[in-house]
């Protein structure tokens, strides 16, 4: 049947129900995700930021399980045994060369194991001593952030909440200690805190940790609180407002409803973001400190304090300055790189 | 200038000098809670001598009073007292002996940052993906993830003592070459991609089309339009960078040898010269927190659009 091209006349074929077959080729519905899922699928896109976890995972199980497995402890003295004069021929092996009584048992026919990255100056094997550094460096780094998040997260909740007189006095006290020059701070602290602390500490449970770390863990959570506490002062009052809090609130849900549904989904993820991206600086400002001799206890190496005493024999041993350098950079980069992936994934609001 | 400008650059004074003043309390207190006292590090000595040594430098006297002394005395006469371990040296002489240095090293090692960072971050802005970019954008990201010390200490193996082009001891003028260097690569890099950014940002902005639509040269465009305001960022960043440098200037005095106050300053911690860490202390601050405050209100004054809370 031909028909004009301006007629109104409708075409009832084209009004009849469709079959469930259709219906169900027409509906695309894909199966809802989490707020978690949907993140986590979009950091896997990031490339960078995918390769930048598996490194930091990489790194992060080398450290813990290498020093269980490795025959040579970081503060073994090779040269030293008891009832025997040193053995000063342990002392600064340039990679894979063994001590004379090494090389006495290999003449033998023995296997002994070799010392990738050669000893230190008192005998020490290298290799191990930068994977522990490794291992404390992270460490500092991880534990550092958590005081720093449970302190800003404290205050800055309380802040948010009580608004007012409590409000104003807690962010003049934030605002100065933001504006101090916080290296100056810390050094200062640092250098102060080991010799105030240290006898205290000795004597206590908590001197295998050692006065040094101890010191550097209350500077972090004396300086850099602030920032996360503004952060999250910020999230409440905002949230606070939001449209949806209203429309939760006006459809009758209760405080505790709001605060696990919307308030605490909505502000965890620039929380750990945050949180995650201090970690690189905290790990920054351990080394720096090391490198000024104000960090961890000796024998206790860290990637600073590795780095540090390499400078004494520069000249001859290069590789013992590049080797925790390089750790150190790709731990600090790929920690970055994983932060801002983090960031473009769970919060795509900030960008 | 506004009224709500010049009450914005009131307040910012007042933090200013209250944090300078927190600064000076801290470091007085700090110091002076150290068990011991400065003495206990020297040869065994006699209760006698302490206390002698306690009179000469007024510390016999209740803890408020040498506090009030101090603060007095920093804040007329910039007079920090005489140093412990330099017999004979005021603290404030030390200080100026090593600012004359360090301060040189500083602004040269500021300029080239500012100079390189912005012609870089430009060219990669202007050639965004190519190869150039991508090549810029790797290196400044290394660069900003290498704290200072490693940076310092592998150019001092690479051109100190592997190539000989440079002497590694800071003492000399050609000597400081390298700490130059190394002071000036990190804020370099970050000033290269902040301006890169920016730039990006400010190019994709109506007027730049409206200009390229009425067939302005792409040269001008981008020096006479873009430039200026994609260097608004930068302005802010002239704080903390001097910050940077500051602090920066510590490790890398003391892995060249530079005689400036940074290596001065790392001395006095490892010898325990409080008098002379509490001079340093203070004047490194008060730069920054002087720094921090011109470059928050530069930026108010050059960019209007910025609301004053």
């Amino acid at each position: 049947m031909s028909k004009k091209l301006l007629s109104l006349q409708l075409d009832l074929d084209d009004f009849i129900p469709a079959t469930d077959e259709e219906k169900k080729y027409m509906v695309q519905m894909r199966q809802s995700t989490t707020f978690f899922r949907d993140g986590v699928k979009r950091l896997l896109k990031n490339k960078v930021a995918t390769a930048s976890f598996i490194i930091i995972v990489l790194i992060t199980l080398l450290s813990i399980i290498l020093p269980m497995i490795w025959p040579y402890s970081y503060d073994a003295m090779l040269g030293v045994s008891p009832g025997k004069p040193v053995d000063a021929s342990y002392n600064n092996l340039r990679p894979f060369e063994y001590g004379a009584t090494e090389k006495k048992l290999i003449e033998q026919g023995e296997k002994v194991f070799p010392h990738i990255l050669g000893t230190d100056s008192s005998g020490r094997d290298y290799f191990i001593r930068v994977v522990y550094g490794t291992r404390i460096s992270l460490a500092v780094g991880f534990f550092a952030s958590i005081i720093v998040l449970v302190i800003g997260m404290t205050i800055g909740s309380i802040a948010g909440y009580a608004g007012g007189k409590v409000d104003l006095i807690i962010m003049r006290i934030v605002d100065i200690i933001y504006s101090l020059p916080d290296m100056l701070m810390v050094i200062l602290l640092a250098s102060v805190l080991r010799v105030a602390l240290g006898e205290q500490i000795d004597n206590s449970a908590l001197s295998k940790i050692g006065s040094n770390i101890i010191s550097l863990f209350i500077v972090f959570g004396v300086l850099y609180w602030v920032s996360m506490a503004r952060l999250i002062r910020g999230q409440i009052l905002s949230l606070r407002e939001q449209e949806y809090v209203l429309a939760a609130q006006s459809t009758g849900a209760k405080g505790s409803w709001i605060i696990r549904k919307h308030l605490i989904p909505n502000s965890i993820s620039v929380v750990i973001i945050s949180t995650a991206l201090q970690i690189p600086n905290a790990i920054f400002t351990e080394s720096y400190l090391s490198f000024l001799g104000l960090g961890v206890n000796a024998p206790m190496p860290s990637l600073g304090s590795l780095a540090s005493e390499a400078l004494n024999g520069l000249a001859s041993y290069p590789y013992r300055l590049v080797v925790p350098a390089v750790v150190i950079s790709l731990i600090v980069l790929s920690l970055n790189l994983f932060g801002d992936g983090l960031r473009d994934a769970f919060d795509p609001k900030l960008n | 200038m506004s009224t709500k400008l010049m009450s914005y650059i009131l307040k910012r004074l007042v933090l200013a000098l209250l944090t300078v003043w927190v600064v000076v309390t801290i470091t007085f207190f700090v110091m002076h809670a150290v068990p011991g006292g400065p003495f206990l590090a020297e040869k065994a000595i006699s209760e006698a001598v302490t206390k002698q040594l306690e009179a000469k430098y007024g510390m016999d006297k209740p803890l408020m009073t040498q506090y009030l002394t101090y603060l007095r005395d920093v804040g007329t006469r910039f007079d920090f007292g005489p140093s412990l371990k330099q017999r004979g040296r005021e603290v404030a002489d030390i200080i100026y002996d090593g600012m004359k240095t360090s301060v040189k090293l500083g602004l040269i090692a500021a300029s080239i940052a500012l100079f390189f960072g912005i012609i870089l971050g430009t060219i990669a802005a202007i050639r965004r993906n190519k190869i150039i970019d991508k090549v810029i954008m790797v290196i400044t990201t290394a660069f900003v993830s290498m704290p200072s010390f490693i940076m310092g200490s592998l150019l001092l193996v690479l051109f100190a003592l592997k190539l000989e082009l440079f002497p590694a001891n800071g003492s000399t003028t050609a000597g400081l070459v390298l700490p130059i260097i190394t002071l000036a690569l990190y804020p370099l890099a970050y000033i290269t991609r902040l301006v890169r950014s920016s730039m990006l940002d400010v190019l994709g902005q109506d007027y730049i089309r409206t200009a390229h639509a009425k067939g302005v040269s792409r040269t001008k465009i981008i020096f006479g339009h873009a430039l200026k305001n994609s260097l608004i960022p930068v302005i802010t960043y002239v704080g903390p960078m001097l910050a940077y440098i500051v602090t920066g200037s510590l490790v890398v005095e003391k892995i060249f040898a530079v005689p400036g106050i940074g290596r001065a300053f790392v001395n006095s911690i490892t010898g325990r010269d409080y008098p002379l860490i509490m001079g340093t202390t203070i004047v490194l601050s008060v730069l920054i927190v002087v720094m921090n405050l011109v470059s928050d209100i530069l930026y108010k004054v050059v960019d209007p659009r910025i609301t004053l809370e």
